[in-house]
Protein backbone atom coordinates (compact mmCIF):
# COMPACT_ATOMS: atom_id res chain seq x y z
CA UNK A 1 0.00 0.00 0.00
CA UNK A 2 1.28 3.23 -1.08
CA UNK A 3 0.71 6.62 1.00
CA UNK A 4 -0.19 9.28 -1.13
CA UNK A 5 1.01 12.38 0.25
CA UNK A 6 0.70 16.55 -0.59
CA UNK A 7 4.04 16.77 -2.04
CA UNK A 8 6.22 20.26 -1.38
CA UNK A 9 4.34 23.08 -3.66
CA UNK A 10 8.06 24.84 -3.56
CA UNK A 11 10.65 26.66 -1.15
CA UNK A 12 8.41 28.90 1.67
CA UNK A 13 5.01 26.90 0.26
CA UNK A 14 3.76 24.38 3.27
CA UNK A 15 0.35 24.40 2.89
CA UNK A 16 -2.57 24.11 0.07
CA UNK A 17 -6.22 23.62 0.08
CA UNK A 18 -7.50 20.59 -1.91
CA UNK A 19 -9.82 21.53 -4.84
CA UNK A 20 -10.37 18.84 -6.92
CA UNK A 21 -9.80 14.80 -7.20
CA UNK A 22 -9.37 13.99 -11.05
CA UNK A 23 -9.02 10.04 -10.24
CA UNK A 24 -11.42 8.27 -7.74
CA UNK A 25 -11.34 5.03 -6.30
CA UNK A 26 -10.75 2.01 -8.05
CA UNK A 27 -8.72 3.90 -10.94
CA UNK A 28 -5.59 3.22 -12.22
CA UNK A 29 -3.30 6.04 -11.80
CA UNK A 30 0.48 6.25 -13.98
CA UNK A 31 3.64 7.58 -12.97
CA UNK A 32 3.47 11.39 -13.37
CA UNK A 33 -0.35 11.91 -13.69
CA UNK A 34 -2.12 14.45 -12.83
CA UNK A 35 -3.83 12.99 -9.94
CA UNK A 36 -5.41 16.29 -8.00
CA UNK A 37 -5.42 20.03 -8.04
CA UNK A 38 -4.24 22.09 -4.75
CA UNK A 39 -4.60 25.90 -4.51
CA UNK A 40 -1.90 27.62 -3.35
CA UNK A 41 -0.87 30.89 -2.88
CA UNK A 42 0.84 30.60 -5.97
CA UNK A 43 -2.59 29.29 -7.94
CA UNK A 44 -3.76 25.97 -8.89
CA UNK A 45 -1.27 23.46 -8.86
CA UNK A 46 -1.61 20.33 -10.60
CA UNK A 47 -0.63 17.52 -8.23
CA UNK A 48 0.81 14.81 -9.98
CA UNK A 49 1.60 10.96 -8.64
CA UNK A 50 5.05 9.52 -9.03
CA UNK A 51 4.02 5.68 -8.55
CA UNK A 52 1.77 3.60 -10.86
CA UNK A 53 -1.30 1.86 -8.90
CA UNK A 54 -4.67 1.54 -8.35
CA UNK A 55 -6.41 4.35 -6.13
CA UNK A 56 -7.41 2.44 -2.71
CA UNK A 57 -8.91 5.34 -1.19
CA UNK A 58 -9.24 9.13 -1.34
CA UNK A 59 -8.13 10.61 2.36
CA UNK A 60 -9.45 13.85 1.89
CA UNK A 61 -12.07 15.55 0.49
CA UNK A 62 -12.11 18.87 -1.69
CA UNK A 63 -13.03 21.79 0.88
CA UNK A 64 -11.55 24.92 2.49
CA UNK A 65 -9.07 23.05 4.95
CA UNK A 66 -5.25 24.03 4.64
CA UNK A 67 -3.41 20.60 4.36
CA UNK A 68 0.07 20.83 5.34
CA UNK A 69 2.62 19.57 3.10
CA UNK A 70 2.95 16.21 3.58
CA UNK A 71 -0.31 15.61 4.84
CA UNK A 72 -1.78 11.94 3.36
CA UNK A 73 -4.25 12.34 0.76
CA UNK A 74 -4.87 8.64 -0.50
CA UNK A 75 -3.73 5.66 -0.46
CA UNK A 76 -2.60 3.55 -3.48
CA UNK A 77 -2.48 -0.03 -3.94
CA UNK A 78 0.93 -1.49 -6.08
CA UNK A 79 -0.09 -2.79 -9.44
CA UNK A 80 1.09 -6.22 -7.75
CA UNK A 81 -0.39 -6.26 -4.78
CA UNK A 82 -4.04 -7.87 -5.70
CA UNK A 83 -7.04 -6.43 -3.86
CA UNK A 84 -7.44 -4.09 -0.95
CA UNK A 85 -5.82 -5.39 2.27
CA UNK A 86 -7.47 -5.39 5.58
CA UNK A 87 -4.86 -2.45 7.65
CA UNK A 88 -7.45 -1.00 9.66
CA UNK A 89 -5.22 0.09 12.53
CA UNK A 90 -6.12 -0.12 15.91
CA UNK A 91 -4.97 -0.97 19.48
CA UNK A 92 -4.58 1.73 22.47
CA UNK A 93 -1.74 3.49 20.74
CA UNK A 94 -3.66 4.50 17.40
CA UNK A 95 -6.90 4.88 20.01
CA UNK A 96 -5.00 6.90 22.34
CA UNK A 97 -3.56 9.63 19.30
CA UNK A 98 -6.97 9.69 17.62
CA UNK A 99 -5.34 12.11 15.30
CA UNK A 100 -2.93 9.64 14.00
CA UNK A 101 -5.92 7.57 12.43
CA UNK A 102 -6.40 10.48 9.78
CA UNK A 103 -3.16 9.37 8.55
CA UNK A 104 -3.33 6.12 8.17
CA UNK A 105 -6.95 4.90 7.56
CA UNK A 106 -9.87 5.22 5.34
CA UNK A 107 -11.83 8.30 6.35
CA UNK A 108 -14.35 8.74 3.65
CA UNK A 109 -17.78 8.07 4.86
CA UNK A 110 -18.97 6.89 1.39
CA UNK A 111 -22.32 8.42 0.07
CA UNK A 112 -23.92 8.36 2.97
CA UNK A 113 -27.31 10.61 2.62
CA UNK A 114 -28.87 10.92 5.75
CA UNK A 115 -26.27 12.71 8.71
CA UNK A 116 -26.15 10.07 11.36
CA UNK A 117 -25.56 11.12 14.47
CA UNK A 118 -22.90 8.41 15.94
CA UNK A 119 -21.87 8.32 19.60
CA UNK A 120 -19.26 6.33 21.59
CA UNK A 121 -20.30 4.69 24.93
CA UNK A 122 -20.06 8.15 27.00
CA UNK A 123 -22.41 10.41 25.49
CA UNK A 124 -21.29 13.63 23.55
CA UNK A 125 -18.99 13.26 20.65
CA UNK A 126 -15.47 12.53 21.58
CA UNK A 127 -13.29 14.98 19.83
CA UNK A 128 -9.58 16.29 20.09
CA UNK A 129 -9.01 19.87 20.60
CA UNK A 130 -7.71 19.95 17.02
CA UNK A 131 -10.87 18.69 15.62
CA UNK A 132 -13.07 20.89 17.56
CA UNK A 133 -10.99 23.81 16.05
CA UNK A 134 -11.26 22.53 12.64
CA UNK A 135 -14.90 22.03 13.48
CA UNK A 136 -15.51 25.48 14.69
CA UNK A 137 -13.76 27.05 11.73
CA UNK A 138 -15.87 25.48 9.45
CA UNK A 139 -19.23 25.96 10.72
CA UNK A 140 -19.82 21.93 11.47
CA UNK A 141 -22.14 21.26 14.47
CA UNK A 142 -20.36 18.39 16.10
CA UNK A 143 -23.68 16.84 17.46
CA UNK A 144 -24.18 16.41 13.51
CA UNK A 145 -20.90 14.72 12.37
CA UNK A 146 -20.86 10.76 11.57
CA UNK A 147 -18.24 9.84 13.43
CA UNK A 148 -16.32 7.16 11.82
CA UNK A 149 -13.26 6.70 14.65
CA UNK A 150 -12.97 3.79 16.91
CA UNK A 151 -15.04 4.23 20.11
CA UNK A 152 -16.51 6.97 17.73
CA UNK A 153 -14.07 9.62 18.10
CA UNK A 154 -14.56 12.29 15.39
CA UNK A 155 -11.64 12.51 12.78
CA UNK A 156 -10.82 15.60 10.95
CA UNK A 157 -11.92 13.98 7.55
CA UNK A 158 -15.25 13.44 9.41
CA UNK A 159 -15.69 17.17 9.70
CA UNK A 160 -14.47 18.13 6.85
CA UNK A 161 -17.36 15.14 5.12
CA UNK A 162 -19.77 17.11 6.83
CA UNK A 163 -18.85 20.43 5.38
CA UNK A 164 -18.99 18.91 2.32
CA UNK A 165 -22.14 17.15 2.81
CA UNK A 166 -24.18 20.24 3.88
CA UNK A 167 -22.43 22.20 0.43
CA UNK A 168 -24.24 19.35 -1.55
CA UNK A 169 -26.44 20.71 -3.51
CA UNK A 170 -24.85 24.58 -3.76
CA UNK A 171 -22.43 25.10 -6.81
CA UNK A 172 -19.29 23.35 -6.78
CA UNK A 173 -16.33 26.13 -7.00
CA UNK A 174 -13.61 25.96 -5.32
CA UNK A 175 -12.56 28.27 -2.79
CA UNK A 176 -10.92 31.39 -4.76
CA UNK A 177 -14.25 31.14 -6.84
CA UNK A 178 -16.61 31.62 -3.30
CA UNK A 179 -14.27 34.46 -2.39
CA UNK A 180 -14.29 36.31 -5.45
CA UNK A 181 -17.97 35.76 -6.09
CA UNK A 182 -18.88 36.84 -2.30
CA UNK A 183 -16.29 40.33 -3.07
CA UNK A 184 -18.12 40.93 -6.53
CA UNK A 185 -21.48 39.85 -5.55
CA UNK A 186 -21.52 36.99 -8.70
CA UNK A 187 -24.28 34.52 -8.01
CA UNK A 188 -22.19 31.21 -8.74
CA UNK A 189 -25.77 29.50 -9.71
CA UNK A 190 -25.57 32.14 -12.87
CA UNK A 191 -21.94 30.80 -13.51
CA UNK A 192 -22.03 27.62 -15.71
CA UNK A 193 -18.14 25.89 -14.87
CA UNK A 194 -16.17 25.32 -18.22
CA UNK A 195 -14.32 22.16 -17.10
CA UNK A 196 -15.72 18.82 -17.40
CA UNK A 197 -15.87 18.04 -13.96
CA UNK A 198 -18.12 21.02 -13.39
CA UNK A 199 -16.16 22.74 -10.66
CA UNK A 200 -16.19 26.18 -11.09
CA UNK A 201 -12.85 28.12 -10.76
CA UNK A 202 -11.76 31.52 -9.88
CA UNK A 203 -10.72 31.72 -13.92
CA UNK A 204 -13.80 31.86 -14.86
CA UNK A 205 -15.14 34.49 -12.82
CA UNK A 206 -11.87 36.72 -13.06
CA UNK A 207 -10.04 35.92 -16.65
CA UNK A 208 -10.54 34.40 -20.15
CA UNK A 209 -9.83 30.39 -19.28
CA UNK A 210 -6.41 29.55 -21.35
CA UNK A 211 -7.70 28.31 -24.74
CA UNK A 212 -10.81 29.43 -24.81
CA UNK A 213 -11.60 32.54 -27.26
CA UNK A 214 -11.89 35.80 -25.29
CA UNK A 215 -14.66 38.16 -26.52
CA UNK A 216 -13.88 41.64 -26.42
CA UNK A 217 -15.09 44.26 -24.12
CA UNK A 218 -18.74 44.61 -24.35
CA UNK A 219 -18.77 47.90 -25.71
CA UNK A 220 -16.79 46.78 -28.81
CA UNK A 221 -18.54 42.86 -29.86
CA UNK A 222 -21.78 43.08 -31.67
CA UNK A 223 -24.32 41.07 -30.08
CA UNK A 224 -24.36 37.40 -30.47
CA UNK A 225 -21.32 37.74 -32.68
CA UNK A 226 -18.87 35.09 -30.61
CA UNK A 227 -19.49 33.08 -27.65
CA UNK A 228 -17.89 34.51 -24.63
CA UNK A 229 -15.68 33.19 -22.25
CA UNK A 230 -17.77 32.81 -19.57
CA UNK A 231 -21.27 31.14 -20.40
CA UNK A 232 -23.54 32.78 -17.70
CA UNK A 233 -26.96 32.79 -17.09
CA UNK A 234 -27.24 37.02 -16.06
CA UNK A 235 -24.51 39.43 -17.10
CA UNK A 236 -21.46 39.05 -14.27
CA UNK A 237 -19.88 42.01 -12.93
CA UNK A 238 -17.57 43.73 -14.85
CA UNK A 239 -14.10 42.12 -15.76
CA UNK A 240 -11.45 43.58 -13.30
CA UNK A 241 -7.94 42.35 -12.66
CA UNK A 242 -7.49 39.68 -10.99
CA UNK A 243 -8.84 38.90 -7.27
CA UNK A 244 -6.99 41.53 -4.63
CA UNK A 245 -6.64 38.31 -2.50
CA UNK A 246 -4.74 36.09 -5.07
CA UNK A 247 -2.34 38.74 -5.98
CA UNK A 248 -1.99 39.39 -2.19
CA UNK A 249 -1.25 35.72 -1.30
CA UNK A 250 1.15 35.26 -4.10
CA UNK A 251 2.97 38.87 -2.83
CA UNK A 252 3.47 37.11 0.30
CA UNK A 253 4.61 34.00 -1.11
CA UNK A 254 7.32 36.15 -3.01
CA UNK A 255 8.31 38.62 0.03
CA UNK A 256 8.85 35.06 2.38
CA UNK A 257 10.91 33.91 -0.43
CA UNK A 258 13.00 36.90 -1.35
CA UNK A 259 13.30 38.02 2.41
CA UNK A 260 14.96 34.43 3.02
CA UNK A 261 17.16 34.45 0.01
CA UNK A 262 18.26 38.17 1.47
CA UNK A 263 18.73 36.84 4.96
CA UNK A 264 20.16 33.80 4.85
CA UNK A 265 22.23 34.03 1.20
CA UNK A 266 25.80 35.45 0.80
CA UNK A 267 25.10 36.26 -3.23
CA UNK A 268 27.79 36.88 -5.44
CA UNK A 269 26.97 38.57 -9.02
CA UNK A 270 29.19 38.46 -12.07
CA UNK A 271 28.26 39.23 -15.73
CA UNK A 272 29.69 39.55 -19.03
CA UNK A 273 28.69 40.34 -22.75
CA UNK A 274 27.68 37.75 -25.35
CA UNK A 275 28.03 38.22 -28.60
CA UNK A 276 24.99 37.05 -29.82
CA UNK A 277 26.03 37.68 -33.82
CA UNK A 278 26.40 34.13 -34.47
CA UNK A 279 23.41 32.75 -32.72
CA UNK A 280 20.92 35.54 -33.84
CA UNK A 281 22.12 34.96 -37.67
CA UNK A 282 21.75 31.38 -37.50
CA UNK A 283 18.02 31.84 -35.67
CA UNK A 284 16.91 34.16 -38.32
CA UNK A 285 17.80 31.62 -41.07
CA UNK A 286 16.23 29.04 -39.10
CA UNK A 287 13.14 30.35 -38.50
CA UNK A 288 13.06 31.59 -42.13
CA UNK A 289 12.51 28.08 -43.18
CA UNK A 290 10.15 26.89 -40.55
CA UNK A 291 6.27 27.84 -40.50
CA UNK A 292 4.92 30.52 -37.83
CA UNK A 293 4.07 27.27 -35.53
CA UNK A 294 7.47 25.82 -35.11
CA UNK A 295 9.33 29.45 -34.73
CA UNK A 296 12.11 29.76 -32.26
CA UNK A 297 12.90 32.68 -29.72
CA UNK A 298 15.82 34.01 -28.65
CA UNK A 299 15.39 32.61 -25.23
CA UNK A 300 15.08 29.13 -25.94
CA UNK A 301 18.74 29.42 -26.93
CA UNK A 302 19.67 31.14 -24.03
CA UNK A 303 17.84 28.88 -21.85
CA UNK A 304 19.76 25.72 -23.75
CA UNK A 305 23.41 27.24 -23.12
CA UNK A 306 22.75 27.68 -19.99
CA UNK A 307 21.49 24.17 -18.73
CA UNK A 308 24.57 22.82 -21.01
CA UNK A 309 26.88 25.10 -19.09
CA UNK A 310 25.85 23.65 -15.80
CA UNK A 311 27.45 20.38 -16.70
CA UNK A 312 30.07 22.15 -16.91
CA UNK A 313 30.49 24.07 -13.46
CA UNK A 314 27.79 21.51 -12.13
CA UNK A 315 28.08 22.80 -8.22
CA UNK A 316 25.70 26.17 -9.50
CA UNK A 317 23.03 23.90 -9.99
CA UNK A 318 21.20 21.95 -6.96
CA UNK A 319 19.93 23.12 -3.32
CA UNK A 320 21.06 24.75 0.04
CA UNK A 321 19.46 22.51 2.86
CA UNK A 322 20.46 21.16 6.51
CA UNK A 323 23.38 23.65 6.05
CA UNK A 324 24.59 21.52 3.15
CA UNK A 325 25.01 22.09 -0.88
CA UNK A 326 23.24 19.18 -2.30
CA UNK A 327 24.00 19.22 -6.14
CA UNK A 328 21.65 17.84 -8.31
CA UNK A 329 22.39 15.41 -11.35
CA UNK A 330 19.25 16.47 -12.90
CA UNK A 331 19.22 20.07 -14.42
CA UNK A 332 15.94 21.45 -14.17
CA UNK A 333 15.38 25.24 -15.44
CA UNK A 334 13.23 27.23 -13.35
CA UNK A 335 12.29 30.15 -15.72
CA UNK A 336 10.74 32.92 -14.37
CA UNK A 337 7.16 34.47 -15.35
CA UNK A 338 6.02 37.42 -14.56
CA UNK A 339 2.24 37.35 -14.87
CA UNK A 340 0.02 39.93 -15.96
CA UNK A 341 -0.90 42.11 -13.32
CA UNK A 342 1.65 42.13 -10.86
CA UNK A 343 3.48 38.89 -9.72
CA UNK A 344 5.98 36.23 -10.78
CA UNK A 345 6.29 32.32 -10.91
CA UNK A 346 9.51 30.43 -11.46
CA UNK A 347 8.25 26.68 -12.27
CA UNK A 348 10.66 24.40 -13.78
CA UNK A 349 11.30 22.76 -16.94
CA UNK A 350 12.58 19.30 -16.39
CA UNK A 351 15.84 18.02 -17.98
CA UNK A 352 16.54 20.76 -19.97
CA UNK A 353 19.73 20.05 -21.16
CA UNK A 354 18.55 16.92 -22.66
CA UNK A 355 15.93 18.25 -24.81
CA UNK A 356 16.37 19.56 -28.29
CA UNK A 357 15.50 23.32 -29.52
CA UNK A 358 12.46 22.24 -30.67
CA UNK A 359 11.18 20.42 -27.62
CA UNK A 360 12.44 23.38 -25.56
CA UNK A 361 10.60 25.70 -26.65
CA UNK A 362 7.61 23.95 -26.84
CA UNK A 363 8.06 23.22 -22.76
CA UNK A 364 8.68 27.09 -23.01
CA UNK A 365 5.28 27.87 -24.48
CA UNK A 366 3.16 25.59 -22.42
CA UNK A 367 4.66 26.39 -19.11
CA UNK A 368 4.29 30.08 -19.84
CA UNK A 369 0.83 29.82 -20.90
CA UNK A 370 -0.53 27.68 -17.73
CA UNK A 371 1.74 29.80 -15.49
CA UNK A 372 -0.17 32.86 -16.52
CA UNK A 373 -3.58 30.85 -16.41
CA UNK A 374 -2.43 30.29 -12.64
CA UNK A 375 -2.11 26.52 -12.92
CA UNK A 376 1.43 24.58 -12.37
CA UNK A 377 1.89 21.28 -11.51
CA UNK A 378 3.33 20.79 -7.94
CA UNK A 379 6.80 19.20 -9.73
CA UNK A 380 7.06 22.15 -11.83
CA UNK A 381 6.79 23.99 -8.77
CA UNK A 382 9.21 21.74 -5.99
CA UNK A 383 12.18 21.11 -8.06
CA UNK A 384 13.77 23.74 -9.92
CA UNK A 385 17.70 23.16 -9.45
CA UNK A 386 18.14 26.87 -10.67
CA UNK A 387 16.34 29.73 -12.22
CA UNK A 388 17.04 32.01 -15.37
CA UNK A 389 15.09 34.94 -15.55
CA UNK A 390 14.96 37.21 -18.70
CA UNK A 391 13.89 40.70 -18.70
CA UNK A 392 14.91 41.43 -21.85
CA UNK A 393 11.68 42.05 -23.39
CA UNK A 394 11.14 44.67 -20.80
CA UNK A 395 14.06 47.08 -22.31
CA UNK A 396 16.71 46.21 -19.43
CA UNK A 397 20.03 45.55 -20.35
CA UNK A 398 21.51 43.97 -17.37
CA UNK A 399 20.42 41.78 -14.27
CA UNK A 400 21.22 41.37 -10.83
CA UNK A 401 18.73 38.60 -9.83
CA UNK A 402 17.79 37.56 -6.30
CA UNK A 403 18.53 33.76 -5.90
CA UNK A 404 15.07 31.83 -5.29
CA UNK A 405 15.99 29.93 -1.72
CA UNK A 406 16.78 26.53 -1.67
CA UNK A 407 18.47 27.25 -5.04
CA UNK A 408 22.13 28.51 -5.11
CA UNK A 409 22.01 30.31 -8.61
CA UNK A 410 19.96 32.36 -10.53
CA UNK A 411 20.52 33.31 -14.24
CA UNK A 412 19.63 36.66 -15.93
CA UNK A 413 19.76 37.60 -19.71
CA UNK A 414 18.72 41.57 -20.41
CA UNK A 415 17.73 42.90 -23.82
CA UNK A 416 19.36 41.63 -27.14
CA UNK A 417 20.47 44.83 -29.15
CA UNK A 418 22.99 45.46 -31.28
CA UNK A 419 26.17 47.19 -29.70
CA UNK A 420 29.68 47.89 -31.38
CA UNK A 421 31.86 44.95 -30.83
CA UNK A 422 35.20 44.04 -31.52
CA UNK A 423 36.23 41.04 -33.44
CA UNK A 424 39.56 40.56 -35.09
CA UNK A 425 40.89 43.60 -34.32
CA UNK A 426 37.70 45.05 -36.53
CA UNK A 427 35.04 46.89 -35.17
CA UNK A 428 31.25 45.21 -36.24
CA UNK A 429 28.16 45.68 -35.00
CA UNK A 430 26.34 42.82 -33.32
CA UNK A 431 23.26 41.98 -31.26
CA UNK A 432 24.86 41.43 -28.04
CA UNK A 433 23.24 40.31 -24.73
CA UNK A 434 24.17 40.70 -21.19
CA UNK A 435 24.06 37.32 -18.84
CA UNK A 436 25.20 37.48 -15.36
CA UNK A 437 25.06 35.30 -12.32
CA UNK A 438 23.90 35.43 -9.04
CA UNK A 439 25.13 32.66 -6.79
CA UNK A 440 25.43 31.31 -3.24
CA UNK A 441 29.06 31.78 -1.95
CA UNK A 442 28.41 29.02 0.13
CA UNK A 443 28.43 26.76 -2.27
CA UNK A 444 30.82 28.54 -5.22
CA UNK A 445 33.32 31.35 -5.35
CA UNK A 446 33.36 33.92 -8.18
CA UNK A 447 36.40 31.85 -10.13
CA UNK A 448 33.64 28.97 -10.65
CA UNK A 449 30.74 31.12 -11.78
CA UNK A 450 32.85 32.88 -14.21
CA UNK A 451 33.84 29.30 -15.45
CA UNK A 452 30.09 29.15 -15.94
CA UNK A 453 29.25 32.42 -17.52
CA UNK A 454 32.60 31.36 -19.93
CA UNK A 455 31.46 28.21 -21.10
CA UNK A 456 27.82 29.88 -21.27
CA UNK A 457 29.71 32.64 -23.88
CA UNK A 458 31.56 29.49 -26.32
CA UNK A 459 27.94 28.14 -25.90
CA UNK A 460 26.46 30.73 -27.57
CA UNK A 461 28.89 30.96 -30.48
CA UNK A 462 27.81 27.62 -31.75
CA UNK A 463 24.36 27.61 -31.69
CA UNK A 464 23.90 25.00 -34.51
CA UNK A 465 25.27 22.72 -31.62
CA UNK A 466 22.57 23.64 -28.84
CA UNK B 1 -11.31 39.27 -46.36
CA UNK B 2 -11.77 43.40 -45.52
CA UNK B 3 -9.28 45.23 -43.63
CA UNK B 4 -12.29 45.91 -41.03
CA UNK B 5 -12.27 42.15 -40.85
CA UNK B 6 -8.91 41.57 -40.69
CA UNK B 7 -8.12 43.57 -37.76
CA UNK B 8 -11.80 42.60 -35.89
CA UNK B 9 -9.54 38.99 -36.19
CA UNK B 10 -6.36 40.75 -35.10
CA UNK B 11 -7.85 42.67 -32.02
CA UNK B 12 -9.93 39.45 -30.52
CA UNK B 13 -6.65 37.57 -30.85
CA UNK B 14 -4.51 40.36 -29.30
CA UNK B 15 -7.71 40.26 -26.24
CA UNK B 16 -7.24 36.65 -25.23
CA UNK B 17 -2.95 37.44 -25.48
CA UNK B 18 -3.73 40.51 -22.84
CA UNK B 19 -7.05 41.13 -21.70
CA UNK B 20 -6.26 44.02 -19.65
CA UNK B 21 -6.00 45.94 -22.78
CA UNK B 22 -9.26 47.49 -24.14
CA UNK B 23 -8.87 47.19 -28.15
CA UNK B 24 -10.27 50.52 -28.70
CA UNK B 25 -7.52 52.23 -27.03
CA UNK B 26 -4.81 51.01 -29.05
CA UNK B 27 -3.22 52.99 -31.67
CA UNK B 28 -3.18 50.85 -34.89
CA UNK B 29 -0.09 52.99 -36.62
CA UNK B 30 2.03 52.53 -33.20
CA UNK B 31 4.27 49.87 -32.59
CA UNK B 32 2.52 47.61 -30.64
CA UNK B 33 5.53 46.68 -28.15
CA UNK B 34 5.83 50.24 -27.41
CA UNK B 35 1.98 50.61 -26.47
CA UNK B 36 1.53 47.57 -24.70
CA UNK B 37 3.24 45.21 -22.07
CA UNK B 38 3.75 42.38 -24.22
CA UNK B 39 6.99 40.64 -24.20
CA UNK B 40 8.64 38.17 -26.87
CA UNK B 41 6.32 35.21 -26.27
CA UNK B 42 2.86 36.99 -26.29
CA UNK B 43 3.99 38.25 -29.18
CA UNK B 44 4.40 35.14 -31.00
CA UNK B 45 1.10 33.72 -29.28
CA UNK B 46 -0.76 36.56 -30.94
CA UNK B 47 0.71 35.64 -33.86
CA UNK B 48 0.04 31.82 -33.89
CA UNK B 49 -3.79 33.04 -32.57
CA UNK B 50 -3.94 34.89 -35.74
CA UNK B 51 -2.83 32.13 -37.79
CA UNK B 52 -4.97 29.30 -36.08
CA UNK B 53 -7.91 32.16 -36.54
CA UNK B 54 -7.01 32.53 -40.65
CA UNK B 55 -5.15 29.62 -41.63
CA UNK B 56 -2.23 32.02 -42.71
CA UNK B 57 1.10 31.77 -42.39
CA UNK B 58 3.38 34.13 -40.86
CA UNK B 59 6.77 34.04 -42.49
CA UNK B 60 9.88 35.18 -40.81
CA UNK B 61 10.52 37.57 -43.46
CA UNK B 62 6.81 39.06 -43.08
CA UNK B 63 7.59 39.27 -39.23
CA UNK B 64 7.81 42.89 -38.88
CA UNK B 65 4.52 44.09 -40.72
CA UNK B 66 3.07 42.49 -37.21
CA UNK B 67 4.73 45.50 -35.25
CA UNK B 68 1.38 47.54 -35.95
CA UNK B 69 -2.35 46.50 -36.09
CA UNK B 70 -2.02 48.09 -39.80
CA UNK B 71 0.61 46.61 -40.95
CA UNK B 72 -0.84 42.91 -40.08
CA UNK B 73 -4.11 43.66 -41.85
CA UNK B 74 -2.25 44.50 -44.69
CA UNK B 75 -0.41 41.65 -44.45
CA UNK B 76 -3.44 39.48 -44.26
CA UNK B 77 -6.03 41.26 -46.43
CA UNK B 78 -2.76 40.71 -49.46
CA UNK B 79 -2.89 37.09 -48.01
CA UNK B 80 -6.14 35.93 -47.29
CA UNK B 81 -7.47 33.44 -49.70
Amino acid sequence: MIEFRLPSLGADMDEGMLVAWLVSPGDTVRRGQVVAEVESDKGIIEVECWEDGVVEDLLVTPGPTRLPVGFPLARLRTLDEGTAEEDTPSGPAAAARPEALVAAAPVWPGDEQTIVRHRGPSGPPRVTPPVRHLAHQLGVDLDHVLATGDDGVVRRADIIAARSQAEAGRPRATPMARRVARERGIDLDSILPVRNDGIITSAELTAPAAGVRAAPPPKSRPVGHEVPPVVVKSPPAPQEAPATDKMAAMRAAIARSMARSKREIPHYYLATHVDLGRAMQWLEDENGGRPITRRLLPAVLLLKATALALREVPELNGHWSDDAHHPSADIHLGVAVSLRGGGLVAPAIHHADRLDLDELMEALRDLVGRARTWRIRSSEMSDPTITVTNLGDRGVETTFPVIIPPQVAIVGFGKIADQAVVVDGMIGVHPVVHASLAADHRVTDGHRGGLFLDALVQLLQEPQNL
Amino acid sequence: MTSDDAKRIILDVLSEIAPEVDPATVDHSVDLTEQLDLDSMDYLSWMLGIHEATGIDIPQRDVSLFLTIEGAAAFLTAHAA
